[in-house]
């Protein structure tokens, strides 16, 4: 698989497709797309990467283990339930902050920080099984 | 534009409960969101194997505090519901805890707490790194959730949070018996989980909805409500739960992989996971289909007899005592159905207690054979002997245990074993009373085999009778405190549920009470919120 | 269009369980991966098929304007979906490993957990 070509694409490519995933996660809220199916493209991303370079410079790559980015996740999904609890609300209900930006209108909100949360579980943990299986292939 | 709510020409309170929501209520949701966290942290903090069991063990001391004030405030008020996102039952995914779920809870945490002190020695940087603590969080979340849910395909996801984790934990350290194991565990639960689904969307075919108390209601408004689509429901349910109990046709799964891994691991699944599927039987069966429950109640009569029945006698024909422990769970798990096979209330009270005497003691005794493998080398009894002469203090424990999991008095698995044998004996059904006699009386014997090979005689096989043999000295001995600690509290459980069953009586009371006339239940959900 | 998608609904769970009896690791878990999307397409069926549009309300809207399909079978299904598909992803590494480490992919030859020549136990005390 490591075919000149491919090895020159690969970087361009993954880093295409990690700036789509980010779109296609913030497009969710209001029409199809969403933290999961954005995770899974850039949990590809991380795949190709991985098939093209090599492994060990995916992990260079991000930084952080892919099961702390899963944790992480994880921790700011269900920390965004919480809000309501500070305006007498049951667990989850959404909460809006609005608020004009050198005059666009931005709505920052609970369900994305959720499904940021989400997003990121999908990235590390698909992810990780993505990378051990390449792994395993190479040795 | 996105979310600017409320707007003046949407009614929200046609959909949405708009009334304020008391901070106690969130105690509704505090064990799963306080273990996901948790989990979460210790995910992130996995590198740093010194700092795993201590925050492990916060979390978990709050998860057990969280669910000690949801018991009583449940005891309080009643029936609580809290509604994900405000919105209006039937919508919205509904959290709604009676005293069965909360007691449940409850034990599961304490014991889930036991076990994080217990895995605080007998773990090593190895399995943190793999991430024991994380998982177990993650699997409390999965107990935790699947007790306190008041929604149906809520119940689904539970089951799968808790089967991940629990892939996790089995497979911590990658050994051959373990993958092994792993490879039995993970498939067929996988196809179990499935079958419950089918159910689920068959009974969302029939019904159109999946909040339970919302099931309930629709399904004794009609017309045959045990047959039809429902009775495919009802014995699919059946079968998927029996199977994450591990009741008889279906039980292979677990003494096939519940030797393999950590003790520690074997000691939290033989507590919990089976109790999860028993849970899920006695809320859909006594609660939601209470005629498909009278319907099957021969067939569950006879899967509950043949299930302690091999399970006893599974457990006298090992000699590796981990897996003889997985057949005695087994066995427990036939008590339990036998009560919902009788069906009344002291019955469906019976199983109640059973069942968290079961968590307890099953737990415990893994624990003990971790213990006994320290001591004596060897989890295979031919190579165990003389434990009696080298601690007897140990060997008193082990004894207290061998009668609570036999039901001999006076210790927690008496009572509720008197209350399925009265229950059985006055509903005319004496042949179940006989079944759980005998069942108690092979668990004896699969006990006392255990105590003579490792405890009471000399030494191991090939020993001299009247001499004894001193123990290899153990090299590398479990932190004392860490490995006690958990031990006694369980112990000393076993002890106060077996002299003091009042208390016990009264929570499995009110929850088979709220189960059988489950008018408080529906109350909460559809009264309480408008 | 209910019987049709029923009938495809039993094809499937023919094939899957077909499978599932299999020896083979591998074509257990195709098996199990099949059976799941037998289940996921039963729960679309149960919620009923509607030519209605995507439950998808417009950004100047409240409320949709017309009726739409049922989306709760469409959030059930997707829930599914992620879940045995990060089931079918555990389970592809678990057998790949276990076929590294027990050199097999049969499941009657893989009894290392479970010793097929056990000695009996102990007859006497």
């Amino acid at each position: 698989m490591r075919t000149v070509i491919f090895r020159t694409v690969a970087p361009y490519l993954s880093a295409l497709m990690v700036l789509f995933s980010i779109f296609v996660l913030l497009r969710g809220h209001n029409e199809p797309g969403g933290g999961f199916i954005g995770g899974l493209i850039a949990a590809s991303a991380l795949a190709i990467f991985g098939i093209a370079c090599g492994v060990a410079s995916v992990r260079r790559a991000i930084v952080v283990h892919p099961m702390s980015i899963a944790g992480f996740g994880l921790f700011i999904a269900a920390l965004s339930g919480l809000p309501s609890l500070f305006k007498k609300q049951t667990f989850m209900t959404s909460q809006w902050l609005e608020f004009k930006f050198f005059d666009v209108d931005v709505a920052l909100s609970t369900p994305l920080v959720f499904d940021i949360g989400v997003y990121l579980v999908v990235v590390g943990a698909i992810g990780s099984i993505a990378l051990a299986l390449e792994e395993r292939e190479s040795d | 534009m996105a979310g600017s709510y409320p707007s003046p020409e949407v009614d929200f309170s046609a959909a949405w409960n708009l009334t304020p929501v008391s901070a106690g209520d969130w105690l509704v949701v505090a064990p799963t969101v306080i273990t996901m966290i948790g989990g979460a942290v210790c995910l992130m903090a996995r590198k740093n194997t010194n700092a795993q069991p201590k925050l492990g063990l916060i979390f978990l001391t709050l998860l057990v505090l969280a669910n000690g004030g949801l018991l009583l405030r449940v005891l309080d008020k009643g029936v609580i519901t809290m509604v994900m996102g405000s919105w209006l039952p039937p919508f919205g995914i509904a959290f709604t805890v009676d005293t069965l779920g909360a007691t449940m809870s409850l034990i599961a945490s304490v014991v889930a707490l036991c076990a994080g002190m217990y895995g605080a020695s007998s773990v090593g940087s190895t399995g943190r790194r793999y991430g024991f603590y994380p998982f177990l969080l993650l699997l409390m979340t999965g107990v935790c959730g699947a007790f306190l849910t008041g929604d149906i395909f809520n119940l689904y996801v539970w089951f799968e949070v808790l089967l991940i984790s629990s892939y996790g934990l089995l497979v911590l350290g990658n050994d051959r018996p373990q993958l092994d194991g792993a490879v039995k565990y993970g498939i067929l639960n996988l196809i179990g989980t499935n079958l419950f689904l089918i159910g689920t969307g068959l009974l969302y075919g029939i019904l159109g909805t999946l909040n339970m108390a919302d099931i309930a209601m629709k399904i004794s408004q009609l017309d045959a409500p045990a047959h039809g689509t429902l009775a495919t429901v009802a014995a699919l349910y059946l079968l998927a739960f029996a199977m994450k109990a591990a009741a008889f046709p279906v039980n292979f799964w677990l003494p096939a992989s519940y030797h393999t891994p950590n003790v520690v691991v074997s000691a939290v699944f033989a507590g919990l996971l089976t109790k999860v599927g028993v849970y899920a039987l006695l809320r859909i069966f006594v609660m939601i289909m209470p005629a498909s429950r009278e319907y099957m109640a021969d067939l569950i009569a006879v899967v509950a007899i043949a299930t302690m029945i091999v399970g006893a006698l599974g457990a006298i024909a090992q000699s590796e005592v981990r897996r003889a422990l997985g057949y005695l769970v087994i066995a427990g798990i036939g008590s339990m159905l036998a009560g919902l096979a009788i069906g009344t209330p002291l019955a469906i009270s019976g199983a109640i207690f059973y069942a968290v005497h079961s968590i307890i003691v099953m737990t415990a005794l893994y624990m003990v054979a971790g213990v006994m493998q320290q001591m004596g080398g060897s989890y295979d009894l031919r190579k165990l002997g003389g434990l009696y002469a080298a601690s007897p203090a140990f060997a008193a424990i082990f004894l207290i245990l061998a009668f609570a999991v036999s039901g001999l008095p006076p210790f927690s698995g008496f009572w509720p074993k008197v209350m399925l044998v009265e229950s059985a004996i006055v509903t005319g059904r004496t042949w179940v009373a006989v079944a759980i006699l005998v069942g108690g009386f092979l668990t004896t014997i699969a006990m006392g085999r255990i105590w003579i090979y490792a405890f009471w005689r000399g030494g191991p096989e090939g020993t001299a009778d009247g001499t004894a043999v001193a123990l290899p000295a153990t090299s590398k001995l479990l932190t004392p405190a860490a490995v006690w600690v958990p031990i006694c509290i369980l112990t000393a459980l076993v002890i106060y549920f077996g002299i003091q069953p009042e208390g016990m009586f009264t929570l499995s009371a009110y929850g088979s009470i709220g189960n059988v006339d489950p008018s408080g239940y529906l109350n909460s959900v559809f009264g309480g919120a408008q | 269009m209910e019987l049709g998608l029923a009938i495809l609904i039993g094809i499937f769970f023919t094939v899957s369980i077909y499978l599932m009896l299999s020896k083979q690791l591998v074509r257990m878990l195709l098996g199990v991966a099949i059976l799941g999307n037998a289940v996921n397409l039963s729960i679309f069926t149960n919620g009923r098929l509607t030519r209605e549009v995507p439950p998808v309300i417009p950004a100047d809207l409240y409320l949709p304007a017309e009726m739409t399909a049922n989306p709760l079978p469409q959030a059930l299904v997707l829930t599914a979906i992620v879940i045995s598909f990060s089931f079918f992803a555990f389970l592809l590494v678990l057998a790949f490993r276990a076929y590294q480490e027990l050199g097999t992919d049969d499941v009657n030859e893989m009894r290392v957990a479970e010793p097929e020549n056990d000695p009996l136990p102990p007859q006497g005390y």
